[in-house]
């Protein structure tokens, strides 16, 4: 036998090698189908209950929520809103009347989307609480938009209307000024007009105060076991 | 003897062919995710785990797998593996999932795991795979907790989240920022080649010594 034919002989064929490639791939797609299916229950519920926690964050004594959206000229309330559907969220208190709108908004920021979520109150025109969900601003420098604490405060009672002016830090005057972070002034400032913006896209949409869609699902379980 | 054998495989990933500080591998989620404590301890956790995995399998199947088509198997292991971590990470620790981003599914692409598989699990038995692995996983996250917990301390001032100094303390920005990485880096492999050249020139004198003393 010469080297070459010995050489031959060892290479496996190609159907083993195909077949190789198929199990290897069968057997890790099952893998991957497996996780996925376990994990889901639990992904879904986090990222539940992290909204409702951002819903009652800003908007403060609220104890209910649910989804609202714009449909056929008015605003209903849905259990689910589909997939790409743009959508607020209703604050209800603890006897089931409407408090606010929790809005999410998105638009760029100093890198990339910054996404987040205020509490408004239409009855006084005022924003009440930010919340920033998304953002990959600079540390140290932008991300400054959620971990300084006076810079949140300053959307904790805000008028919206004139529109929200971001100004030079100290230089706040109006009810509607807010004052921006030295070092950060882009993402201050992009916080501001995603705010704006979303206020003025659903400006129209939303109902006049007081004839906000009624509380519609059960009350949730308040802790006290009743 | 055999146990010594399996020791010495896992020693020599965390100091003396350290992944990071020695052979330089592995870079992208070196200097990437490191600018804070927890974040590189995830990061070495989610690489252990499939560093681990994906040897014990490999070195399992090394009779199994034909040699042309070895890469690609090793590649589908190590992808299930990280698909796995990766899902796992976001059910259990959603925060720090985010933190990390795009990191995770990025360890597919790490190539201290692939050269481990290539170089190591898929040549020797399973029981010392494995120890070659925990070891060079064990070495990254040394590596991956050193550059961040020194990026965290000057950078933000903290370690673990807890602040370690006054409020006076102005926190050094630059370095949890990408250039804080590789200044960090620099350093560190500086150090580890200083020592080198400190040990072989030790190594040398004894030699002479010996030499001329016999």
């Amino acid at each position: 036998m010469t080297a070459d034919a010995r050489k031959q002989a060892a290479a496996p064929s190609s159907l083993r090698l195909v077949m190789t490639l198929a199990i290897a791939g069968l057997v890790s797609g099952i893998a991957i189908i497996g996780i996925y299916e376990s994990t889901l229950p639990t992904i879904t519920a986090n990222k539940a209950r992290e909204l409702r926690e951002a819903v009652f964050k800003v908007l403060p004594g609220v104890s209910d929520m649910q989804a609202l959206v714009y449909r056929e000229g008015r605003i209903v309330a849905v259990p689910k809103p589909q997939k790409d559907e743009p959508v607020v969220y209703g604050g209800y208190d603890e006897r089931g009347d409407f408090v606010g709108y929790a809005m999410p908004g998105a638009g760029p920021g100093f890198q990339d989307t910054i996404a987040l979520l205020y509490g408004y109150l239409p009855s006084r025109q005022q924003v009440v609480g930010m919340e920033i969900l998304e953002s990959r601003e600079t540390p140290g420098l932008g991300d400054k938009i959620y971990k300084d604490a006076d810079f949140v405060a300053e959307f904790s009672a805000l008028s919206v209307e004139p529109e929200i002016v971001a100004v030079k830090k100290g230089t706040s005057t109006q009810p509607n000024h807010v004052d921006a972070i030295t070092g950060a002034t882009i993402s201050a400032k992009a916080v501001v007009r995603i705010i704006n913006e979303t206020h003025v896209a659903w400006a129209e949409q939303l109902p006049a105060p007081g004839t906000e869609p009624p509380f519609a699902g059960e009350p949730a379980d308040n802790g006290t076991g009743q | 003897m055999k146990k010594n054998e399996s020791y010495e495989e896992f020693v020599k990933g965390i100091w003396r062919d350290n992944p990071v500080f020695v052979q330089v591998l592995g870079m992208c989620p070196m200097l990437a995710v490191t600018n804070s404590a927890i974040n590189a301890i995830a990061m070495g956790m989610a690489s252990m785990f499939v560093l681990v995995g994906s040897s014990f399998l490999v070195s399992v199947f090394r009779h199994v797998i034909p040699k042309q088509v070895r890469i690609s198997c090793f590649i589908i292991i190590i992808a299930t593996f990280v698909t796995i971590a990766d899902y796992t990470l976001l059910a259990l620790v959603p925060k720090v999932h985010k933190e990390l981003g795009a990191f995770i599914p990025l360890i597919v692409a790490n190539c201290l795991i692939l050269g481990r598989q290539e170089a190591f699990a898929s040549r020797y038995p399973t029981r010392l795979a494995v120890m070659d692995a925990l070891g060079m996983a064990g070495g990254f996250m040394l590596a991956l907790f050193s550059l961040g917990a020194v990026r965290e301390i000057l950078g933000d001032g903290a370690l673990f989240g807890f602040r370690l100094f006054g409020e006076s303390f102005e926190p050094w920005i630059v370095m949890i920022l990408p250039p804080g990485g590789f200044l960090t880096l620099g350093v560190i492999l500086l150090f580890f080649n200083w020592f080198k050249y400190k040990k072989d020139e030790f190594l040398a004198d004894v030699a002479e010594a010996e030499r001329s003393g016999s």
